[in-house]
């Protein structure tokens, strides 16, 4: 029988939008504040979605504390209290939420205990929020 | 097609235990969820439901008649009461969230379905803000 369980993370981590592929006045026009150039900070939800069968044994889909062994060792450790433009990953990118999304949902694909992942989302603030499930 | 939520709350108990193991291998998988006197929550269920809205009304399904359902299919069972105790589904069923979301929407499908009009979409539990899982039915 196949079901879903979802979890909630909280990163809190700074950042700024800015694209070297954009001039300076570009960057102000479509990163606003965002683009101020020592950064702001967020609280980010992280949110993991898991799909699978529920174990007849344990009732379960996922062991709730191998997630969140999981997510602890590939996202918060790497991403909480930090500097999201200083991460490997955002050399050549943007740290919009939209690419953070992206790029928590590439760091856990392939790293799940049991089940698939069926969704990432990031909250950055109550109002505003990004999904995404793989192509 | 529009998908149309209503949330409601209830506070429950339960403990996780299989009782083909033995008490150190479920204290193990468990951890503090295996303490036999149990343990509770303020849980929230979500309940989602997919339909045209009705050409006279606007409606996809009357909240307030969705509100009783959820009451009386739900709440009266596992509202303030112990779940592996008192609720028949889970004498043999560990009470874990996903399967309590899988029992709601048991509960939940024939009343939704019997009413016509609209499907069971999905059912969704929180047991805390952070901690939920979701049925969907059979694919």
């Amino acid at each position: 029988m196949r079901a879903y369980f979802g979890r909630r993370y909280m990163v809190s981590a700074s950042h700024r939008l800015h694209s070297d592929a954009l001039s300076a006045e570009e960057n102000r026009a479509a990163y606003g504040k965002c683009n101020n150039p020592h950064g702001h900070g967020h609280n980010y939800v992280i949110e993991v979605l898991t799909g699978g069968v529920v174990d007849p044994d344990t009732g379960m889909v996922v062991n709730m504390a191998t997630l969140d062994k999981t997510v602890k060792v590939r996202v918060m450790e790497r991403f909480d209290q930090t500097n999201l433009n200083f991460d490997p990953l955002f050399v050549d990118r943007v740290p919009t939420s939209e690419n953070l999304c992206k790029a928590v949902f590439g760091l856990l694909k392939n790293a799940l205990p049991c089940g698939e992942l069926e969704y990432v989302r990031v909250e950055e603030t109550e109002n505003n929020f990004f999904e995404y499930a793989g192509e | 097609m529009i998908l149309l939520t209503r949330r409601a709350t209830f506070s429950a108990s339960h403990y996780y235990w299989n009782p083909e193991w033995s008490a150190e291998h479920n204290e193990q998988v468990f951890g503090r969820c295996a303490n036999r006197n149990g343990h509770g929550h303020n849980y929230t269920l979500e309940v989602t439901v997919a339909g045209e809205p009705d050409a006279v009304t606007g409606f996809v399904v009357d909240l307030k008649w969705l509100r009783d359902v959820i009451e009386r299919e739900v709440l009266v069972a596992y509202d303030h009461r112990h779940l592996n105790l008192e609720a028949p589904e889970f004498a043999r069923t560990i009470p874990t969230t996903e399967n309590i979301a899988i029992a709601a929407w048991n509960r939940l499908e024939p009343a939704v379905t019997g009413a016509g009009g609209a499907r069971l979409s999905r059912v969704r539990i929180y047991e805390t803000p952070d901690i939920f899982a979701e049925y969907r039915g059979e694919a």
